[in-house]
């Protein structure tokens, strides 16, 4: 017993950490929320770290270690609001005789994720009514329901009874303007998605638009943000500070999220890994194990999930959102020094 | 012009100032306010987002002997190489798991 409790208490003094308690959330005694500390810039990349631990086009999952709040949330920030991306911002309704109203539509339209990369494109003037090349995009989309001429006797289902009773985002097509169609493709323009349901229409129901899409950041419409979520959280650490066996370890495993408590062959419980633990505390509910465990969460270890639309990969978003932060600073920077 | 001078502070000396950042809210300020708030010879650094539906950020520097002007530019020049080496960082690491 001895041995496990020097060494939790050793482990202990090595991070900062919040201690999840029964009744409350506690900082370690010797810490003060990191408010003491000087700054400075050797020491911050001295003890700055990052681990990638999972990557694809879609989604990642990496570590900022040692880095204060202030920062990681700077970024979380930018990732949402401020990293811009392309979305149909314009709708020209020529005819629609479906049963969706026309404001409706549009907006439906402009929360479908386009494949544009954003860092081709230029904004677009305020003022100007008129797109280039070099900041719109134009799609258009014409789909009318008829009634299927080769109908199978007997059914009643939709798809054959109808053509087109369906309007998907795959139906939309690109119009180039100017040099656009030597410059990209039509993949790497229109919708992310081909499968999303955009309305449903019966035989004399007419859909005919124009699409305008533009550049523009999540701080103006949550259809230009580039992820889908980007979030961040503090890294949890379960300590065990006596032996638990038998009904008891099982007890405690039933207590954490699957995967984080392990049995060993002596009927022994151990913490396998506390990364995927959600912290629920449920553990002080059972006053037989309710002594045998420190919950806490390191405060300067970030998990930085980053799921993306589809438009840019995670880490050209994250890379994106750092470069917006230096260049705002540069910007400011120019100002003050021509002040 | 995206900073201005919050007018108040005439008689105070060069060390006392309060800075309007134009179309700047917490993303700025708090990481700012992290950076400045450390250095040696400042006093009190705060930043306020008056109104939620103006796009204004209200940035406060009181010091000791060092002009907030110096201060506020010494803040953006470290809050810049935090992220060039963050940028850095990151892209190296990117690199490196990509090959593995």
């Amino acid at each position: 017993m001895s041995k496990y409790n020097i060494s939790a208490m050793s482990k202990l003094e090595e991070k900062p950490r919040v201690f999840l308690e029964e009744f409350r959330v506690k900082n370690a005694p010797n810490d003060y929320g990191f408010a003491d500390e000087k700054w400075s810039f050797k020491k911050f990349t001295k003890k700055f770290r990052i681990i990638i631990v999972r990557m694809n086009d879609f989604e990642m999952e990496f570590d900022l270690i040692g880095i204060q709040p202030a920062f990681a949330n700077a970024f979380r920030r930018l990732m949402l609001s401020e990293v811009p991306s392309m979305a149909i911002e314009k709708v020209a309704i020529r005819n629609n005789t479906s049963i969706i109203q026309d404001e409706v539509l549009a907006h439906r339209l402009g929360l479908i994720p386009l494949k544009a990369d954003p860092r081709l494109f230029e904004y677009r003037a305020k003022d100007s009514t008129e797109g280039t090349e070099f900041d719109t995009l134009e799609f258009s989309l014409k789909v009318k329901c008829t009634n299927n001429k080769t109908q199978i006797k007997d059914s009643y289902r939709p798809e054959d009874l109808y053509e087109n009773h369906c309007v998907y985002s795959s139906q939309i097509k690109w119009h180039p303007i100017g040099n656009q169609a030597s410059v990209h493709k039509e993949i790497d323009v229109g919708p992310v998605h081909g499968d999303i349901l955009i309305s449903k229409m019966r035989p004399g129901h007419e859909l005919d638009l124009h699409l305008v899409a533009v550049k523009g950041i999540g701080s103006d419409h949550a259809k230009f943000s580039p992820v889908a979520t980007a979030s961040y959280r503090l890294l949890p650490e379960i300590i065990l500070t006596r032996e638990v066996t038998g009904s008891d370890a099982k007890l405690l495993q039933t207590c954490f999220s699957p995967g984080v408590i392990d049995i060993d062959s002596n009927g022994r419980a151990f913490v396998k890994d506390a990364r995927y633990d959600v912290c629920s505390r449920n553990v002080y509910k059972y006053d037989e194990i309710k002594d045998a465990v420190v919950l806490s969460r390191i405060r300067d270890h970030f998990i930085f999930t980053v799921e993306s639309v589809g438009a840019m990969s995670p880490d050209v978003i994250f890379s994106e959102a750092v470069k917006i932060l230096r260049d705002k600073c540069k910007c400011l920077l120019e100002e003050l020094n021509t002040l | 012009m995206k900073i201005s001078e919050l007018p108040g502070d005439e008689d105070s000396g060069l060390t006392n100032r309060t800075y309007v950042f134009q179309n700047e809210s917490h993303t700025l300020g708090n990481a700012l306010k992290c950076i400045i708030s450390r250095y040696e010879d400042v006093v009190f650094c705060g930043y306020t987002v008056p109104h939620p539906a103006e796009s204004k950020m209200h940035f406060r520097i009181q010091a000791k002997g060092t002009p907030a002007l110096d201060i506020l530019k010494r803040g953006l020049k470290d809050l810049e190489k935090v992220c060039d080496h963050t940028l850095e960082l990151f892209e190296k690491e990117v690199k490196a798991f990509q090959k593995s």
